[in-house]
């Protein structure tokens, strides 16, 4: 085509971004060393390599060593090795690391993106323009919070090595997440990239040995499965942290139950693009552009789910199908490229496999007509109407550029379908009214809430999930919390408690009136859904009373009622913290009598007890005052935009509360709870259990709405499988033996609750160190909450 | 509102087949011209000027930030493209020290835009590759008319007390009027920036649609003084009024506002023309104006009209820019397209 013909056509033509500079740093590697282990570079200690592909060409592009146990071994040794001097450097030290390796990657960036882009196969433009320069950002980001450590985070210390897996959907800017924090908070790390997308690792590796990374701070491995399950399984290593699916993450949850390690997962996600009749049209439209299509769709907080409230819906199909016929789907190295192929094979078939299950549910499922480049891993750009909540393309998380559609008539029917997920990754919300969108975005279940955009990220925001999207967040403050830990009181390992048969024992004929303690559930004192009871013994092994035998009939009662307790959720800090000093109020002026009834359940002292009771008293206290204190905070991203990073409820959590300090243990794990506005399902000590069914009186004179703590007492190991098997249960908070608590670890899975154990030891709750933050920030999860602005 | 959305859902799919179509006849030259109906203009709605009003500046602000990264057109579509430019542009002279000599000037290098050899160069002899019109105020009009008669360029004159549009409304009519007799068929005309701040829709429209009639045959180009409105929800509604009233062309600046076109004023100027055209059928036209004066900005401006409303809106009688300078960049990116080498401006004639 001459140029007049070209004038006439007016086509864009090709734009290639060269790749003559990768092609060169690919060939010049010896991959089959590309173990990255204590500043060396080495091949498997078995010599193997696994292969790596361009998703554009399905070329093989180098062959890279495959690590296994031995390796991993080596890695965390090295880190562990490292560990010592590199905690003990000054944050500045740390500081001027991080930000060398922030500026060598910027002295580097083109060949970074170029590789991502040969390496993933996502568009140039996306890889030049977002993953690296967020990936810089997140170094010279975090060389501040290195810097800032001991001031920003007193009494914090780092959690030691780290292992670290990530997902080939990013593989640069999620080894930065991982990386950044880690070596801000003084950590070392072992760090697994994805099998399909090693590349960008291997130079940011060759980045840290250039610029003299301390050896053995920052360790990368390459493999698959087996390295990445000796990584998670390795004594040797203190915290994992995950992005990937919510299949493996579960199984790292349980893989990890028990072991002490601290975990954070990002998962899967499934989230909402909830479009208003008074949104900014074209502008959502470009939003799911950024949105479903950015990375072929391969997002794990991707809005893959269009809701579009009715008045509007036909009106924005129309738009959206007018825009996917303008998206170009071709080579990842044009620059003209909005869809590039997706990472591998086995991900084509998937996405293939449930656009064709989602049709046969029902969608109607939609292409628009693009030619397609004829070798790579291409899929056109899909939009499935008349998409029931129940089908696939609704449920499952595609992982590919598919957009399921559905609409809503109202506000509170959107936020229903929105949250009609096991996920709770992100959201978007689109409308003008400010109103409207502020509404909306804090009953979203969604760690990331977007107003009036999408796929925002930035180093000083927080991103991670609610529900099944997993726990932990990366980014900003919240984000450091996963690499460090506050010292706790521990005590004596606690040895597991023999189940107790209900039986009538032979207590001596009461002088008063005899009483019936029950269970406490939506604020009325119930009978045992079994009618079994037990005996309380006092310290000297007499009957003082039966307490009712809670089963996991009662436990189901309870989490429903506490479900239901919205009015606790939705009061305002004032108002849950005046609750809570009334409760303080009144148990206080019932000192003498639960101190008598401590100490002789106990055997404490008269003044221990009464010290138990005061300092009871003097927690309810204290968390009544931070019901309204413990804020959220305000993220400035580089944007115009404030990002809004809110502390909101976790939802139901379950209680379980040791023997020793009955009721101190009970109330400095209950009160935190409620404080933050979560309703509270409590198991109280099995040995002495009237302490807690003593409270009923004092509970229904506080004012707490039904709902907002329900007590079940009986056999605490039981009744903490039932709270853990549960999956409406949102926290568990357990101190028990190690078994109890390494179960409820492991069966905690189901819907990846919140769960903090003790580990098998019992913790003195008298200790300054469980009344500050520890227990609010396991109360709340953090949601970023982002609002872009200007007119 | 389901009869509404339908209608708009049917011009939608509507432009989609056009977009379609055109990408089957992608490798098929283009016809020379468009006949393009004129937009007559509908009455004022003020309902479908309120479903305008939804208008986000941050998601407009990064929706021009990623379409002019998503694009980027080289070699020789780049050099395609920038004639395109050439095709679309206003070459206009717009200084308080014009004289007649200085629009012959114009007018002579609109006639001849290109050196012999570039023209050579590029295989375009003969295929008429000069811009659309010369723009010039209201005393030029006759010797502007006179330079490019045969030609096919266009006159159009700045009109109505540009650039405030603050004279009696009879003056301004009657200076339309002028300019049209003078030999002007396209007259580009400024609003009263006040009338959308006030909110005076009516007013606003009843002004416009008196031009329009003032203009006869004569195209009418409204510019909406847009560095002046102040938010682009104002631009917004501003184009709406102005479609309504029958412009052909919507206009963004005089050049003479505190700031001239931006992209974020284009593109929801063109979301303006575009929901204007689902609602009515009617095409109109978009001109940017000031501002606009290297040949990479002219590539972002092109690709703004593709992206946003297809391939019908990259021809002259649905684009202008309104421009100065801009053609001599073109001009030695064109050199630098044909010899490798970057030239320099005092290598091509002056405009």
């Amino acid at each position: 085509m001459n140029i007049l013909e070209k004038f006439n056509a007016m086509n864009y033509g090709p734009a290639p971004e060269a790749r003559n500079e990768a092609d060169a740093w690919l060939a010049a590697r010896d991959f089959s060393k590309a173990l990255f282990i204590g500043g060396e570079w080495k091949a498997a200690a078995s010599g193997r390599t696994f292969d790596v592909s361009e998703p554009s060409s399905t070329k093989l592009l180098a062959k890279v060593s495959d690590a296994g146990e031995a390796d991993v071994d080596a890695a965390v040794a090295a880190a562990a090795k490292a560990l010592p001097k590199w905690s003990a450097q000054t944050g500045y030290q740390r500081a001027k690391v991080l930000y060398a390796i922030g500026r060598a990657m910027q002295r580097h960036q083109r060949l970074f993106a170029v590789l991502e882009s040969i390496d993933n196969g996502k568009p140039i433009r996306e890889s030049r323009d977002i993953d690296v320069p967020l990936a810089i950002r997140h170094f010279i980001h975090h060389a501040g919070w290195a810097q800032a450590l001991n001031k920003e985070f007193p009494d914090h210390k780092p959690v030691g090595v780290v292992g670290q897996v990530i997902p080939w959907n990013f593989p640069l800017l999620m080894l930065a997440w991982k990386i950044a924090p880690a070596l801000a908070a003084g950590c070392t790390v072992v760090l697994k990239p994805a099998e399909f997308t090693p590349l960008t690792a291997i130079l940011f590796a060759q980045i840290c040995e250039s610029i003299g990374v301390p050896k053995g701070v920052v360790n990368i491995v390459h493999g698959g499965p087996e390295a990445g399950a000796a990584i998670v399984n390795h004594p040797g290593v203190q915290k994992i942290a995950f992005t990937g699916s919510s299949e493996v993450g579960k199984i790292i949850r349980k893989a990890t139950a028990g072991s002490g390690k601290k975990l954070s997962l990002e998962l899967g996600g499934k989230s909402a693009f909830i479009v208003f009749e008074d949104a900014d049209l074209d502008s959502a439209v470009e939003g799911l552009v950024d949105g479903i299509w950015f990375n072929q769709g391969q997002v794990c907080c991707a809005g893959s789910r269009l809701l579009v409230q009715e008045g509007v819906a036909e009106a924005l199909i129309a738009k959206v199908k007018a825009r996917m016929a303008k998206l170009v789907v071709g080579s990842p190295l044009d620059k003209n490229t909005d869809i590039g192929p997706l990472v591998d094979r086995v991900q084509l078939e998937r996405v293939r496999g449930l656009i064709e299950a989602g049709a046969a549910q029902g969608a109607e499922c939609w292409q628009p007509d693009c030619p397609l480049p004829e070798t790579g891993w291409f899929q056109l750009p899909t939009l499935a109407t008349r998409v029931a909540p129940a089908n696939i393309l609704a449920q499952e998380e595609v992982f590919g550029p598919v957009l399921a559609t559905m609409t809503f008539r109202t506000n509170e029917e959107a936020i229903e379908l929105a949250n009609n997920t096991r996920y709770g990754l992100a959201a978007s919300v689109w409308s003008e009214n400010l109103n409207v969108a502020l509404h909306v975005a804090p009953q979203l279940k969604a760690g990331v809430v977007w107003v009036n955009g999408t796929n925002m990220f930035d180093a000083a925001c927080g991103f991670g999930g609610f529900r099944e999207s997993g726990f932990g967040r990366e980014g900003g403050r919240e984000g450091m919390f996963e690499y460090l830990v506050t010292p706790l009181p521990y005590g004596a390992a606690i040895k597991p408690v023999a189940a107790i048969a209900p039986s009538p024992e032979g207590a001596e004929a009461v002088s008063g009136i005899d009483r019936t303690a029950k269970l406490f559930i939506g604020g009325k004192q119930v009978r045992p859904d079994g009618n079994y009871s037990i005996a309380v013994h006092d310290r000297k092994g007499k009957v003082v009373g039966e307490v009712g035998l809670g089963s996991r009939k009662d436990i189901r009662d309870a989490v429903s009622a506490a479900r239901g307790a919205k009015a606790w959720a939705d009061a305002t800090g004032f108002n849950r913290s005046q609750v809570l000093y009334y409760l303080a109020e009144n148990l206080s002026a019932r000192a003498e009598e639960f101190s008598a009834r401590l100490a002789s359940l106990t055997g404490a002292s008269p003044k221990a007890a009464r010290e138990e009771v005061e300092l009871s008293v003097e927690r309810l206290f204290f968390y009544a005052g931070m019901a309204d204190k413990f804020e959220g905070r305000v993220h400035q991203p580089p944007a115009r935009a404030v990002t809004l990073a809110l502390n909101e409820p976790v939802g139901v959590i379950g209680v379980v509360a040791q023997d020793d300090q009955p009721l101190l243990g009970l109330i400095s794990l209950v009160a935190p709870a409620l404080a933050m506005g979560n309703a509270v399902v409590a198991v109280p000590s099995q040995r002495h259990p009237l302490i807690a069914t003593d409270l009923y009186q004092v509970i229904e004179y506080s004012d707490l709405p039904a709902g907002s703590i329900n007590i079940v007492t009986g056999r605490s190991a039981e009744l903490a499988g039932v709270l853990a098997k549960h999956d409406d249960v949102d926290g568990l908070w357990i101190v028990a033996d190690a078994d109890t608590c390494r179960k409820a670890e492991a069966e905690s899975i189901g819907n990846l609750k919140r769960v903090w154990t003790s580990g098998g030891k019992s913790l003195d709750w008298s200790s300054e160190l469980v009344a500050g933050e520890t227990f609010l920030r396991r109360a709340v999860e953090v949601k970023n909450v982002w609002v872009p602005y200007g007119d | 509102m389901t009869r509404e959305t339908s209608r708009v859902a049917a011009a939608v799919e509507a432009q989609l087949s056009i977009v379609t179509a055109l990408r089957t006849a992608a490798n098929a030259p283009s016809p020379t011209g468009h006949a393009i109906a004129r937009n007559p203009g509908m009455k004022l709605d003020l309902g479908f000027l309120e479903s305008a009003r939804n208008v986000n500046r941050s998601a407009l602000e990064r929706r021009v930030t990623s379409l002019t990264k998503r694009r980027s057109i080289k070699a020789d579509n780049q050099a395609a493209w920038l004639l395109r430019a050439v095709t679309c542009m206003d070459l206009t002279t717009l200084n308080s020290n014009d004289t007649a000599e200085r629009v012959r000037r114009l007018c002579a290098k609109a006639i001849n835009p290109f050196r012999a050899d570039i023209v050579e160069g590029l295989g375009i002899a003969g295929a008429n590759i000069r811009p659309a019109a010369v723009c010039v105020y209201h005393p030029f009009v006759a010797t502007a008319a006179e330079a490019v008669r045969g030609t096919g360029i266009h006159v159009a004159a700045v009109s109505t007390a540009f650039p405030h549009g603050l004279a009696p409304l009879d003056t301004r009519l009657k200076e339309i009027e002028a300019s049209v007799r003078d030999g002007a068929d396209e007259i580009d005309v400024v609003i009263p920036r006040g009338l959308v701040f006030s909110a005076k829709w009516q007013e606003l429209y009843d002004e416009i649609v008196q031009m329009r009639a003032a203009c006869g045959e004569a195209h009418l180009k409204v510019i909406l003084g847009t560095g002046d409105l102040a938010t682009l929800r104002n631009v917004m509604l501003a184009s709406m009024v102005a479609m309504m009233a029958g412009a052909d062309f919507i206009k963004t600046s005089t050049g003479k506002e505190s700031f001239n076109a931006t992209l974020p004023v284009g593109l929801i100027m063109v979301r303006a023309i575009r929901a204007y055209f689902e609602e009515t059928g009617f095409l109109v036209g978009f001109k940017p104006a000031g501002g606009i004066s290297t040949a990479k900005a002219s590539l972002d401006w092109l690709v703004l009209m593709k992206e946003e409303l297809g391939r019908p809106w990259l021809e002259p009688d649905l684009f202008r820019f309104g421009a100065s300078s801009l053609l001599t960049d073109i001009e030695r990116q064109l050199e630098h397209h044909l010899t490798g080498r970057y030239s320099a401006n005092h290598r091509h004639a002056l405009a």
